[in-house]
């Protein structure tokens, strides 16, 4: 997979340099093409236009000494290309780079995300305001020079502000500041969250509404920001593993995977055939609890309640089998750098197959009880479409991209564990409305089952975990990794520079996609239908946070 | 209030004895355990989540573990509708002062329970710059449930704790007036008027 895409990058690469002959190539980890800030928008318009249509990553770093800047991860949808580039910011004290959200409009929240953790300024981005941490919050966290005492806590609560700075060049090279209006004094806003029982966790809108038409809708994320990529910092390798799975709890063990696989490929490391088969296992038992959890949250935000028990009730069923070997319900702790945490038990094998034997009917059950149902599909078929334009823009993967008929399943695109040897289907579809997006994860559930089947009478024997070094240092370089996560594609980032430690670590999350395009779908929507379009996203709050 | 500690027990038991005699079936008790255990047996949570501990919440009140058992089932979206708050999950810098005005908006009698690791001390997150270390220094807390995420078990067995602590409680002259006269005159007078005190806001902002 490595080399492969060493090879596709050379192409892309050689375009790059020969428009950009300042483009400087550097090899180590999995190399990045640094391009100079001054033409970056023209170069970002232009990879679009050569199919570069998917930014899978936007990474805001500070690398030390004043130099700020970005690192970008895209790929060609249609080919399959990848490229990362980094750009660093003009000078020490100024911190501008140019606005790509006009290009990849899932660029406009990582940059708000980059401002708030660096104080970047990104130029003609249409809303600069802090994404994650208060208004009133002082300094950038994630800078290198940040002073922890200049924020304590704060209780007295946060005013919304109805207006946004935001910046645009001068022709002379000076910035100027201009204020961009959210919400007139004449429009009608309610507020939904962060306490509110349909936005599955501590999510919050504010939604400008004609009557019962939703006009606006502006998303406030950062109720749950817990600051994981700043504590990595100061994590050795093995210690960082704990928080992934705290990030998306219903990926827990897809996220560790993520990040095993990154600090794996940063050392060199194979692991033993036996342990691809255990993660790729536990992943598809990961995503059934998810997709369960899905089924039975959007069932209880429609108002079937007795689904929501049919959904937990099963879901424990494979809590039981994660639990017996991995000693955890909802978060495992089980992938180690190296291998797995321990061995799988002695029954695995029986239960898992009793599992997929009891699943299957159990699946025809839930679409008699909540798929056929009238009221369901009145409020599901139809309502909030995404487009498929829109989902790659946004980079919205998982089962919200592929019910746009996007295959963006990471699994297929970048194989990886067991994956590229079994044989399974990538739900598509195309309506991309909130009932596609439910179809897709129910039919995902009997791919994940199926997927587990092939592999279960095979599990090969060997060592559950390779021996690593007591202290790990991963070479210097850029690493980045992504698995299918239960939601999307989760991806990893890190920068080393040869300590115990990352310099950087980055998580891209599933979620923020998600809720970066929630806007797209709601405008014209019914409020009521709000319920229906962010149930079947199915993002996971602590995951956009992080 | 103890058996012994009735001043005029014997005359009691005689009038119940007469009636009793006349057919009309009485029985003697304190009022504090009627309301007690009414209220030990129908506490209702606040539907209150805001990471991995609020899955393991609802697992709790799903199919295998049910806490309806316990009479815990009614789970209200508002504050003003609830007994006790589980503070499931991480509790962040942005997140506290939102907690504190549900906290606030809770008819009193009302319970905390801190459940999981990040409620109790920050938990992973301890070090973090956006992280409250234990929610118990923003809201006072009953009951404590350590676990990362604890197991539905243990959340059962702290919510059973809580019900013990409520049992216990002297309601008439105790919880249901935790404060004086005259300081719950003056909070009523405030909640008709309530405007910047109640929001909590500062007029001025400082950058």
């Amino acid at each position: 997979m490595w080399k492969r895409n060493t090879s596709y990058n050379m192409t892309i690469r050689e375009k790059i340099t020969a428009w950009e002959p300042a483009a400087e190539w550097s090899a180590e980890g999995d190399g990045m093409l640094t391009v100079p800030v001054e033409t970056f928008h023209d170069l970002a318009v232009r990879l679009k236009r050569e199919g570069f249509d998917f930014l899978r990553s936007l990474t805001g770093m500070d690398w030390g000494e004043g130099r700020f800047g970005a690192v970008y991860h895209i790929e060609s949808t249609a080919t399959g290309e990848n490229i990362v580039l980094r750009v660093f910011t003009p000078a020490p004290d100024k911190c501008g780079l140019p606005s790509v959200g006009d290009v990849w409009k899932g660029a406009l929240l990582n940059e708000r995300e980059a401002y708030d953790y660096f104080g970047i300024q990104f130029l003609n981005h249409p809303d600069m305001r802090r994404l994650y941490l208060r208004d009133d919050w002082v300094g950038h966290p994630l800078r290198k020079d940040y002073d922890p005492a200049l924020n304590p806590l704060r209780m007295n609560n946060e005013v919304s502000q109805d207006s946004t700075p935001h910046f645009e060049l001068m022709p002379d090279g000076s910035l100027i500041r201009k204020r961009e209006v959210i919400f007139d004094e004449g429009e009608y806003v309610i507020n939904v969250g962060p306490q509110h029982p349909a936005t599955h966790g501590v999510l919050r809108f504010r939604v400008s509404l004609e009557g019962e038409i939703i006009r606006k809708l502006d998303v406030h994320c950062g109720y749950i920001h817990r600051g994981i990529e700043k504590m990595c910092e100061s994590l050795t390798y093995p210690q960082t593993l704990a928080l992934t799975d705290r990030l998306d709890y219903l990926g827990a063990s897809q996220n560790r995977h993520a990040l095993c696989m990154c600090i794996e490929k940063g050392l060199g490391l194979e692991v033993s055939r036996r342990v691809q088969y255990i993660r790729t296992i536990m992943d598809e038992l990961q995503r059934i609890d998810s997709h369960l959890l899905f089924f039975s949250c959007l069932c209880m935000d429609m108002g079937a309640l007795t689904a929501f028990f049919y959904g937990f009730r099963d879901r424990e069923k494979v809590l039981d089998i994660l639990e017996q070997t991995t000693g955890g319900r909802l978060i495992q702790n089980y992938n180690v750098i190296g291998g797995v945490q321990a061995d799988i038990h002695p029954d695995f094998v029986r239960r898992v197959k009793e599992f997929i034997a009891y699943m299957r009917p159990t699946l025809r059950e839930y679409h008699e009880i909540f798929t056929g149902n009238v009221i369901a599909r009145q409020r599901l078929v139809g309502t909030g479409v995404l487009t498929r334009e829109d989902a790659i823009s946004f980079g919205a993967t998982g089962g919200t991209g592929r019910a746009s008929g996007w295959a963006c399943d990471v699994r297929k695109r970048h194989p990886y564990a067991m994956y590229g040897e079994v044989d399974f289907d990538e739900v598509l579809f195309t309506e991309g409305d909130c009932y596609a997006r439910y179809m897709v994860r129910m039919r995902e559930i009997e791919q994940s089952l199926r997927i587990i089947e092939q592999l279960i009478d095979n599990i090969p024997e060997g060592e559950y975990r390779t021996k690593t070094k007591p202290v790990i240092r991963i070479p210097e370089g850029t690493y980045y990794s992504a698995v299918e996560g239960s939601r999307g594609e989760f991806g990893v980032f890190i920068e080393s520079r040869g300590d115990k430690s990352p310099y950087r670590m980055k998580f891209r999350s599933t979620g923020l996609p998600l809720v970066s395009c929630l806007e797209t779908i709601a405008r014209g929507a019914k409020i009521a239908d709000l319920i229906a379009i962010g149930g079947t996203l199915d993002y996971v709050v602590p995951d956009i946070d992080r | 209030m103890k058996y012994e500690d009735f001043i005029d027990n014997e005359y009691l038991e005689k009038m119940a004895e007469q009636l009793r005699e006349g057919g009309t079936n009485v029985v003697l008790g304190c009022l504090d355990d009627l309301i007690n255990w009414g209220r030990s047996n129908s506490l209702w949570p606040l539907t209150f989540a805001t990471s991995c501990c609020g899955i393991e919440f609802m697992a709790v009140g799903a199919a295998r573990y049910d806490f309806a058992r316990f009479g815990f089932e009614v789970t209200r979206a508002s504050p003003r509708q609830a007994d006790f708050i589980m503070v499931a999950g991480t509790i962040t810098h942005k997140m506290a002062p939102v907690l504190k005005r549900l906290y606030d908006q809770m008819a009193d009698p009302k319970y905390v329970i801190a459940v999981g690791g990040c409620a109790i001390s920050g938990g992973p997150f301890k070090k973090s710059y956006h992280v409250v270390n234990g929610v118990d220094t923003i809201l006072p807390v009953d009951v404590y449930i350590p676990g990362c995420p604890p197991r539905p078990e243990a959340m059962l067995y702290g919510l059973m704790q809580l019900q013990r602590k409520v049992r216990l409680e002297r309601f008439f002259g105790g919880v249901n007036k935790q404060i004086g006269k005259k300081e719950y005159e003056e909070l009523m007078r405030r909640d008709l008027t309530a405007e910047k005190i109640d929001l909590n806001v500062e007029t001025e902002h400082k950058l």
